[in-house]
C-alpha cells in the first residue's frame, strides 16, 4: 500500500486552496505578521513580548484554527456533497486516501501557521534566544497532530467545523490556559514541551515533559489517522431513496 | 462475461427494512431496475457498488464479494445520483483525475477516449460548475467509462433530463449494452425502462416483485383488476346492467357519495362495455375515473401477484 497518491493530493490541494478557503487561511497569518510588525516598530525588540505573542496568539489560537480549516476541509466537503464517491469507487486502498489527505492537511497547516510563526518571530526580535525557531517547531509538531485530529473529525461528523472550532477556541484557548487538568490534555501543551527544549525555559514552559508530550503527539496522530482510515473503509453513502 | 449476483440479500436501517430478501442475477445487456420512489432501488445499487454492506445475504461480482473489496472497482463503473463532483475542475481534468485514480497506464489517452464516447470534447476545458444538467451527466458517464468497465451502474440517470439529453443517454447506454457490458440503471418510470432495457427487475417496498422482459411486465401491469369510480344519473340501474357482464367482478353502490365502485377484470372489454350499456339504458355518465392508477398501486398489485 502506498501512503501517497498524487491525484488524491492534487484534488485535495485544489479544494483547500480554492478562493474562499485560501482567504480564510491567509487572514490569521496576515494578522499575526501585521501585529508583529507593529509591535516591533512601537515597542522594539522585546523577548517577553515576543514569547507572549507567539505563545499566546500564534501557537494557542492561530495553529488550531488553521488546523481546523485544513484538516476538516481536506475531506469534509467531499463527504458532504457526495463527490468522495469518485475517490472511493476506485481500486485504491482507503488508508492511502486518508494518509494522502493527512499529508496535504499537514503541509497546508505548516505553511499557513508554522512558517508565519517563524517569520513573525524574526520580525519581533530577530530570533533572539531562539524564540522564533522554538515556537515555529512547536507550531509544526502541533500542525501534525491537529491535522490528524481534524481530518478524523471531518470524516466522522457533518458538523466537523463547529466541533473543531469549539475544541480549538474553548478547550485549547480557554480551558487550556485556565484549568490545570485540562492543560495537560491539549495539543498546545504537548507542542510546548518540544518548544521548551529549544527556547529559553524562563519564557516557554509546558505542563508535560518532553517524552510525554512527544508520546501523546504521536499517539493522537496515529490513532486519529487509523480511525479515519477505518471509517472511510466502511463509509456508507446513505441511500437518498 | 460479467454477472452481478444478489443472493437472498436484505438491508435494514434500524427498524426500517429497505431491501427485503432480494435474489437476482444481473447479466450482460441492459437491465432496468424499476420501482416507485422509496422502493429500495438506491439501497440495492449502493450495495452493488460497494457502498453499503448487506445486512444479510451477499452481493457478488463474478463470485467475489463487493463490500470492502476495492479491487472490484476495476470492473465497475458507477454513475451516482448525487450531483457533487468537484465543480472547481474542468470536465477534462475531472475525467483525467478519474483515470489516474484507476492507475491506468495511459490516463490521458483513456480520458480523451471517454470524453469522445460521451461527445464532450468541445466543453472539456470548461469548469464543471458552468455545465448544464445534461453535460454533467455526460461527464459523469465519461468518468465511469474511463477504465472500460464491464459493469455499469447508474442510479436514476434520467432524472431531470430534457428529452434530447434523454435520447442521447439512451443511445449511449444501448451501445454499452450491445458491446456486451452489464448495464444496470434504476428508474421509477415504466416508459423509460421499457424503451431501453431488454430485461426488467421490479422492486416494490424493498421486495423483488417481478422480473422479465418489458412485454411480460407490461402485461402484468395491464392484466390486473382495474378499479373505477363512476358517477351517473342512475347508479343502481347502471350497476345492475354492468354486473351481468363477465368483465366486471364486483360493484359497490355507495349511496352517501352517490357513486359506484367497480372492479373490472377484463380491462379492454370493460372500457368498451361501459359506454355502450349507458347509452342503451339511457343513463348519463357524469364521471368515470380510475381509482388506482397511481404507480404505487400498480406496483403493489405486482407484489401480490
Amino acid at each position: 500500500m502506498s501512503v501517497y497518491h498524487p491525484t488524491v493530493a492534487r484534488l485535495t490541494y485544489r479544494a483547500l486552496l480554492g478562493r474562499r478557503r485560501a482567504l480564510m487561511l491567509c487572514a490569521l497569518p496576515a494578522l499575526l505578521l501585521l501585529v508583529a510588525l507593529a509591535v516591533r516598530v512601537l515597542v522594539g525588540a522585546d523577548d517577553a513580548v515576543t514569547a507572549e505573542l507567539l505563545g499566546g496568539f500564534a501557537l494557542a489560537t492561530m495553529v488550531p484554527l488553521i488546523g481546523v480549516i485544513a484538516g476538516t476541509g481536506a475531506i469534509g466537503p467531499e463527504i458532504d456533497d457526495g463527490s468522495v464517491v469518485y475517490l472511493l469507487a476506485k481500486p485504491l486502498k482507503r488508508p492511502t486516501i486518508i494518509l494522502t489527505k493527512l499529508v496535504v492537511a499537514i503541509g497546508v497547516t505548516v505553511t499557513f501557521s508554522a512558517v508565519p510563526t517563524l517569520v513573525a518571530g524574526y520580525l519581533l526580535n530577530g530570533n533572539s534566544q531562539q524564540l522564533a525557531v522554538a515556537y515555529a517547531v512547536g507550531a509544526a509538531v502541533a500542525s501534525v497532530a491537529y491535522s490528524a485530529l481534524f481530518l478524523l473529525l471531518g470524516t466522522i461528523s457533518r458538523h466537523a467545523v463547529v466541533i473543531g472550532l469549539v475544541y480549538a477556541l474553548i478547550w485549547e484557548t480557554l480551558f487550556g490556559s485556565v484549568m490545570p487538568g485540562a492543560r495537560a490534555l491539549s495539543v498546545q501543551q504537548w507542542a510546548l514541551s518540544v518548544a521548551e527544549r529549544i527556547g529559553p525555559e524562563s519564557l516557554i514552559s509546558s505542563e508535560v515533559s518532553l517524552p510525554v508530550g512527544l508520546l501523546l503527539l504521536v499517539a493522537v496522530t496515529a490513532a486519529g489517522t487509523g480511525w479515519a482510515g477505518r471509517k472511510l473503509r466502511t463509509l456508507t453513502l446513505a441511500g437518498e431513496d | 462475461m460479467t454477472t452481478l449476483q444478489i443472493d437472498h440479500t436484505s438491508r435494514w436501517f434500524g427498524n426500517v427494512v429497505a431491501v427485503n430478501d432480494v435474489t437476482m442475477d444481473i447479466t450482460p445487456g441492459i437491465t432496468g431496475l424499476l420501482g416507485p420512489n422509496g422502493a429500495g432501488k438506491s439501497t440495492l445499487i449502493h450495495m452493488m457498488a460497494g457502498f453499503l454492506a448487506p445486512s444479510t445475504g451477499s452481493v457478488t461480482l463474478n463470485g467475489e464479494t463487493i463490500w470492502r473489496n476495492e479491487a472490484s472497482y476495476r470492473h465497475i463503473g458507477l454513475v451516482p445520483e448525487r450531483e457533487g463532483m468537484y465543480d472547481y475542475l474542468s470536465g477534462g481534468d475531472f475525467v483525467l483525475a478519474n483515470a489516474e485514480l484507476h492507475e491506468l497506464p495511459d490516463p490521458r489517452a483513456a480520458a480523451a477516449r471517454a470524453l469522445a464516447t460521451v461527445e464532450m470534447e468541445h466543453a472539456a476545458d470548461r469548469r464543471i460548475s458552468t455545465y448544464s444538467k445534461g453535460m454533467r451527466q455526460r461527464v459523469k458517464m465519461a468518468s465511469a467509462l474511463v477504465h472500460d468497465p464491464s459493469v455499469l451502474l447508474l442510479d436514476e440517470p434520467f432524472n431531470g433530463m430534457d428529452p434530447r439529453q434523454r435520447m442521447h443517454l439512451m443511445e449511449l447506454l444501448r451501445r454499452m449494452g450491445d458491446e456486451g457490458r452489464t448495464v444496470l440503471f434504476s428508474s421509477h418510470i415504466l416508459e423509460e425502462v421499457e424503451q431501453l432495457a431488454s430485461h426488467i427487475e421490479v422492486i416494490v417496498a424493498g421486495r423483488h416483485a417481478a422480473s422479465g422482459n418489458f412485454r411480460k411486465i407490461r402485461r402484468l401491469m395491464t392484466d390486473r383488476p382495474h378499479r373505477y369510480v363512476v358517477r351517473s344519473s342512475d347508479d343502481r340501474r347502471l350497476a345492475a346492467a354492468l354486473i351481468g357482464d363477465p368483465s366486471t367482478a364486483g360493484i359497490q353502490v355507495n349511496q352517501d357519495d352517490r357513486e359506484l365502485h367497480i372492479q373490472a377484470v377484463d380491462f379492454p372489454r370493460f372500457t368498451e362495455l361501459l359506454p355502450r350499456v349507458a347509452r342503451d339504458q339511457g343513463i348519463r355518465l357524469h364521471s368515470v375515473s380510475p381509482s388506482d392508477e397511481s404507480l404505487e398501486s400498480v406496483f403493489s398489485y405486482l407484489v401480490a401477484a
